[in-house]
């Protein structure tokens, strides 16, 4: 069993520390023994002991699916690791209006959009819109927000001039299609024109999507980055309580 | 026999409120154009390619003529009286204006009856190939047996066609029935058909005339090994749904997207743009006897399952209004609706029965297409295969025509070589394994399945009647549809609309409506 000092860990199967780890690939090789052997070794190579190929299936034109156990001999260290993460409070709907009414006095808008070739708006629905995903109402059901959702495959020029039109105190961007790395081209995109015309320090930047997290956020130069998981209060607290300690700081 | 007991009155009511519906747009359908519409029938004279910075060369002639305000009488008459005049091809011709050395509007009018005679020659050579691929393909299925019920469609989405080629073949080898090629995310929005074969899109690959070549060849193989055919589907959506509609007859696609409202509500495309290429690309669709398929799971994805179930049934029905004033017949009627209710609501099966019971007997002769959960997908790709699982029970139980399967990996990446193989694996087993199942059940008469199909029904049907009667354009502007505020003279494309002139001409939309028997 697990020590309590133990700081050293390993993946769990059935035992502590045992190393056991489920895994799934695809390789380009037949379904016969040396296909079997190509799956085996290749495990070996990455680290694993004790392979136990579980699974093999035929998927056609020269490609095998391979299903395995196997025990790894890596293990990390949790007292070196440290991430970043939006480390505000979570309100709930209510609080976070009373919170912006007390602390700041005034209606936030918030102005969000996939941008560029991204046309799956589902991510930017759940949040903004007024039904939300999984019962928590999106940011237009907010007494405190004026939320305006551009929708999908909106240019970065386009979402930048009505943020500057609609004075925005945040904006949202939304990048769903990663293919390729594209969310990362839009993003860097968004946040270069939002410098050149002098509106990045003038509200909030923040991105979401299956494949962003906060410290990639930080690195294209975002306030914040929210991954999948999220829901419309995580966003509206971070939003109030950020705007809010800025007003303090000013 | 598992089948609902719907109040008949109520289906009438609901079909006559979506006839009214699609009834009011002759004035649109009969005096407007757009210049997809003109490109459409430039590429069905036979123009093709692009000139060297990527612009189509139905671009250029159809923006010439629009530039210089000439566009009302129809591309065709430009092009008819051009050719007649200097005796050269569509394509000739095209390539000279493209090079500038003809200027369409200079050149002298040829005798009308010459003009059309060249015409009318023109025009029956596509139509005549686009029915010989029609024939090819039936003759197909009589060699190698009718495709399954529900038919396993599957996607690939690679980007790169050569790379899509091998999943898509891989695929048909494990079982697949269909394979749709999605399309790279921005192409909805541009107002041209890119050329060529091409290597790199985002979230999918180019829907272009020669990757569909490439990836149809594909399949022609692949179909005579296996002795099973083996259907291509793309997008007839977006600003270029017409075109691509030509496309997919003249390469013989067997099924297309293609949506009466989709573009306006999803893709904020004008809705008069939208209503118009609609019309013209079904009838191309219809000739060409490519099954169509329509998009109403992005209903469901957008709102609540529960609470706008009745907008799915509603759209299903208009979309059935436009494809039959398009010459779609039922049996070529892909009407779409999707599993996406909350896992977590309680009886959440029940109702998904309910719902893809009431669209099968609404449209009994209807190939319907069926949407695999989406919406509730997330990482935990084990859960998610078993909602798939679920979600092909349904499709199997109540006999769904065409099931889109659902991929484990759903919300995390366009599917993985094995997402597929796993989806087909999971479809087959189900499918065979209850078989027989709907044959064996029966529903009682006043249990929750029968009340709840009555209820989205009657929903649907006064909602159709509301709309009926303020008119669609005035229903969409209030955002009654997916609570999207669409206006009748915002959005994109709206510039690429414009009136015909008296004069105008059209040979294709002509020759259509008289083999389709529509006016």
């Amino acid at each position: 069993m697990r020590k309590e000092k133990d700081n050293i860990v390993k993946p769990y199967g059935d035992t502590w520390n045992d190393g056991k780890m489920q895994l799934s690939f695809t390789l380009p090789v037949s379904p016969d023994e040396k296909g079997k052997e190509a799956a085996k070794l290749l495990l070996k190579k990455m680290g694993f002991d004790d392979i136990y190929i579980c699974g093999v299936r035929d998927l056609q034109e020269g490609f095998t699916h391979f299903i395995a156990y196997a025990v790894t001999t890596a293990s990390v260290d949790l007292s070196k690791i440290t991430v970043k993460t939006v480390d505000t409070e979570v309100m709930s709907l209510e609080e976070t209006d009373e919170f912006i009414k007390a602390n700041i006095g005034r209606k936030l808008t918030v102005i969000g959009a996939c941008i560029e070739s991204d046309a799956h708006t589902v991510g930017i629905d759940a949040i903004m819109n007024m039904k939300g995903y999984n019962h928590r109402y999106g940011l237009e059901r907010y007494k405190y927000f004026n939320a305006i959702n551009l929708g999908a495959q909106v240019p970065c020029e386009e979402l930048l001039r009505r943020a500057k039109e609609e004075n925005a105190d945040a904006v949202l961007v939304s990048q769903v299609v990663t293919q390729k790395n594209i969310h990362i081209k839009n993003l860097t995109k968004l946040i270069e024109l939002a410098e050149a015309e002098g509106l990045r320090n003038k509200m909030l930047f923040i991105c979401g999507g299956p494949r962003i997290t906060h410290e990639l956020a930080i690195e294209l130069g975002y306030d914040a980055g929210f991954g999948s998981g999220t829901y419309a209060t995580d966003v509206a607290s971070y939003i109030a309580v950020t705007l809010a300690r800025k007003k303090e700081n000013q | 026999m598992l089948k609902l007991q719907l109040d008949k009155n109520l289906v009438t009511r609901a079909r006559q409120a979506a006839k009214d519906i699609a009834a009011s747009f002759d004035w649109l359908f009969n005096g407007y154009s757009s210049v997809t519409i003109e490109r459409t029938v430039l590429r069905l004279m036979g123009i093709t390619g692009a000139v060297k910075d990527g612009t189509p060369l139905p671009n250029l002639v159809v923006d010439d003529l629009k530039k210089k305000g000439v566009l009302g009488k129809g591309a065709a008459w430009w092009l008819g009286n051009a050719c007649t005049a200097l005796k050269l091809s569509p394509q000739e011709t095209a390539e000279a204006v493209a090079k500038g050395e003809c200027d369409l509007t200079k050149i002298p009018v040829q005798p009308v009856k010459k003009v059309l005679r060249f015409l009318d020659h023109n025009c029956d050579q596509m139509l005549e190939l686009i029915k010989k691929q029609a024939e090819f393909r039936n003759n197909q299925f009589v060699k190698f047996g009718p495709r399954r019920r529900p038919a396993i469609y599957v996607i690939v989405a690679t980007g790169n066609i050569y790379e899509d080629v091998v999943q898509a073949k891989a695929a048909a080898r494990e079982g697949a029935d269909i394979i749709a090629v999605i399309r790279s995310t921005a192409q909805s929005l541009l107002d041209y058909v890119p050329e060529g074969a091409t290597t790199v899109g985002f979230g999918g690959t180019f829907a272009t005339q020669e990757n569909f070549r490439i990836m149809r060849k594909a399949l022609d193989e692949v179909s005579n090994e296996i002795g099973r055919y083996i259907s291509l589907t793309n997008y007839a959506s977006g600003l270029c749904m017409p075109e691509i509609a030509a496309m997919g007859a003249m390469e013989r696609l067997d099924l297309m997207l293609n949506d009466a409202m989709y573009g306006i509500l999803f893709r904020d495309i004008n809705p008069k743009r939208t209503l118009l290429d609609q019309y013209f690309s079904r009838m191309i669709n219809a000739f060409a006897e490519i099954e169509i398929q329509t998009g109403e799971d992005n209903y469901l994805t957008t709102s609540d399952a529960v609470e706008k179930a009745y907008t799915v049934t509603a759209s299903q029905l208009i979309n059935e209004q436009f494809a039959l004033l398009s010459g779609v017949r039922p049996e070529k009627m892909g009407l779409g609706h999707a599993f996406e209710i909350d896992p977590d609501l309680e009886n959440g099966f029940l109702y998904e029965l309910a719902h893809a019971l009431l669209t099968k007997e609404l449209f009994p002769h209807a190939p319907v297409k069926y949407m695999p959960p989406t919406k509730f997908s997330s990482g935990n790709i084990f859960k998610t295969h078993l909602m798939d699982g679920m979600f092909n029970f349904a499709g199997q139980l109540t006999g769904q025509g065409v099931q889109l399967l659902g991929m484990m990996t759903e919300a995390i990446h366009t599917p993985h070589l094995a997402d597929r193989s796993l989806a087909i694996e999971n479809a087959q087993y189900i499918f065979n394994n209850i078989k027989d199942l709907g044959q064996e059940l029966s529903l009682s008469p006043d249990g929750f399945i029968n009340q709840r199909a009555n209820q989205v029904l009657k929903e649907a049907t006064l909602f159709l009647e509301r709309v009926a009667q303020e008119g669609l354009f005035s229903a969409l502007a209030k955002g009654e549809f997916a609570d999207i505020k669409r206006s009748e003279n915002s959005g994109k494309g709206l510039d690429g609309v414009f009136s015909r002139e008296a004069d105008y001409l059209n040979p294709f939309l002509d020759k259509l409506k008289t083999a389709l028997a529509v006016n």
